[in-house]
């Protein structure tokens, strides 16, 4: 059972909305299909990024894969544990393994995003 | 038995790498297990403990005979005469015109009986040139690859697991020697060979028996802390041993020379052999290119086909790289220019839009406790 109180993307990412903040991450689903995490890059701090936009890289022993913004705004806040830690994606992806914060343009965006009944059901089909 | 092309082949151990939940891969024609509880832990069983690997895939490639000396003395690039009974030695196969087809292990069974071991990738290939090559002279090519099941066992735990298990006396089998004998009472060749930088024993044995020895290995080593082992972690053990992978580090555009393993290539043997007039000229002339291991100094990890640079001026390529699990750093091999190959020499690494510092390091970046 995955957070119910989250949204959630098709591309196995997490969003929780506090206020204009929105909390980023990937979900266990996706660590458990990346295998060990071994390398973690994040955008910089003050960087606007749109809504779908590649904005980092989350590299396991044997593959690279894009990070995508699940909503548009500007980083505001990244993971700096993940850095010495990238394993904390595959331990504790929807606590400690939080990748970034982005202050939202546009919270209308979030509208589009799953619950997590069907989060679940996306990854029941998987 | 009907096969379809398309289908990958299944190994005689694909239900107990079902039954331990492996992620499976297609590799080479055969669906291999990648990895079972995650490639990181099960590397580090192996530095540690001990693991056991389904080679079964591989090419088994018997040649027998008054000439078989011979023959694989024309076909390949070593010198297999000079082989002791019983012991085994690291050798390539290479076009005429110096390329290399694949790297092989040779080990020589009997007077005039070799088994000569080839790459999953390269199994048909190496079989058809052998038979080419091998062609009016008085020696029978038995391929066997189909016939033949392969499971490694590797890490320090290794012959502690074993030794119970056979009739062969393994404080007498040193390093890339071979012996026939028996695993829990079936029949087997024992090589002590590798491909991980650890103690290890590769044992080849009938394909309808693998089951039985894997399980008895798997048991008999539980109180050791054996794990299986996946192909993930077999590229990162062998990665971090600085032994080159078909594909990688090797393959038709690379002379052995180029690849640092000239050992492999006997100019002073006796008569011709395939490719000798190239190989000659590639020596004289000096190599286009080097293998260098390089550490990555910077931040990134460095990846089979990123370009590595000298300054501003592309000086070559990486043909593999990873995260050392071991070192915990990221380490890989790359062709790079013969004059940036000295250890010392900084160099870059292009990973995305940045150039990540590297410096040139001597191999291995593993070498296990003495």
């Amino acid at each position: 059972m995955v957070p119910q109180d989250l949204r959630y993307t098709k591309e196995h990412e997490w969003v929780r909305l506090e206020g204009e903040i929105a909390t980023i991450g990937i979900t266990d689903y996706a660590a458990e299909q990346l295998g060990d995490i071994v390398f973690v890059e994040l955008p910089d701090i003050g960087r606007a990024v749109s809504k779908l936009a590649a904005i980092g890289v989350i590299e396991s022993v044997k593959a690279v894969s894009d990070l995508f913004a699940p909503v548009g705004g500007e980083v505001v806040e990244s993971n700096a544990e993940l850095a010495g830690a990238p394993e904390l994606l595959n331990s504790d992806p929807f606590g400690k393994g939080w990748m970034l914060r982005i202050k939202v343009a546009d919270a209308g965006q979030l509208d589009g995003l799953l619950d997590a009944a069907a989060y679940e059901a996306l990854t029941a089909e998987a | 038995m009907a096969q379809s092309h398309d289908a990958p082949l299944a190994t005689p151990l694909a239900e107990r790498h079902a039954a331990l939940g492996a992620r499976m891969v297609e590799f080479a024609g055969w669906l291999m297990p990648l990895q079972y509880t995650g490639i990181l832990e099960e590397h580090r069983a192996v530095r540690a403990r001990a693991g056991l690997f389904d080679l079964s895939h591989m090419g088994e490639l018997f040649v027998e005979g008054q000439e078989a000396a011979a023959g694989l003395g024309y076909a390949l690039t070593s010198d297999p005469s000079t082989l002791k009974v019983g012991r085994a030695q690291y050798s390539m196969i290479c076009f005429p015109e110096g390329g290399i087809l694949d790297d092989l292990i040779v080990y020589r069974l009997g007077e005039d009986r070799f088994l000569v071991v080839a790459n999953a990738s390269n199994a048909v290939a190496v079989s058809d040139a052998l038979a080419e090559r091998l062609a009016g002279r008085r020696v029978v090519l038995d391929d066997r690859s189909l016939a033949t099941g392969l499971v490694a066992l590797q890490g320090p735990r290794s012959a502690a697991i074993l030794g119970p298990l056979t009739d062969v006396a393994l404080d007498d089998l040193r390093y890339y020697a071979i012996a026939e004998g028996h695993v829990a009472g079936t029949p087997a060749l024992i090589a002590r060979t590798g491909y991980t930088g650890e103690d290890g024993f590769e044992m080849f044995v009938d394909m309808a028996a693998t089951g039985r020895v894997w399980d008895v290995l798997m048991d008999a080593g539980k109180v050791e802390g054996i794990v299986p082992v996946g192909l993930g972690a077999r590229d990162t053990l062998r990665l971090e041993a600085g032994m080159p992978l078909y594909g990688n580090e090797l393959g038709p555009d690379s002379t052995p020379f180029e690849a640092n393993l000239g050992r492999v290539v006997s100019l002073a043997k006796e008569g011709d052999f395939v490719g000798r007039a190239a190989l000659e000229k590639a020596q004289a002339d000096g190599p286009r290119k080097m293998l260098v291991g390089l550490a990555i100094r910077g931040r990134g990890i460095a990846r089979h086909g990123y370009e590595v640079f000298a300054g501003d001026r592309r000086t070559g390529v990486v043909t593999s790289g990873t995260l050392s699990p071991t070192l915990g750093e990221p380490i890989a091999m790359a062709y790079v220019a013969p004059s940036e190959a000295e250890p010392g020499t900084i160099l870059a690494v292009g990973i995305r839009d940045q150039r990540v510092e590297a410096e040139v390091v001597p191999l291995p970046f593993y070498r296990r406790p003495a």
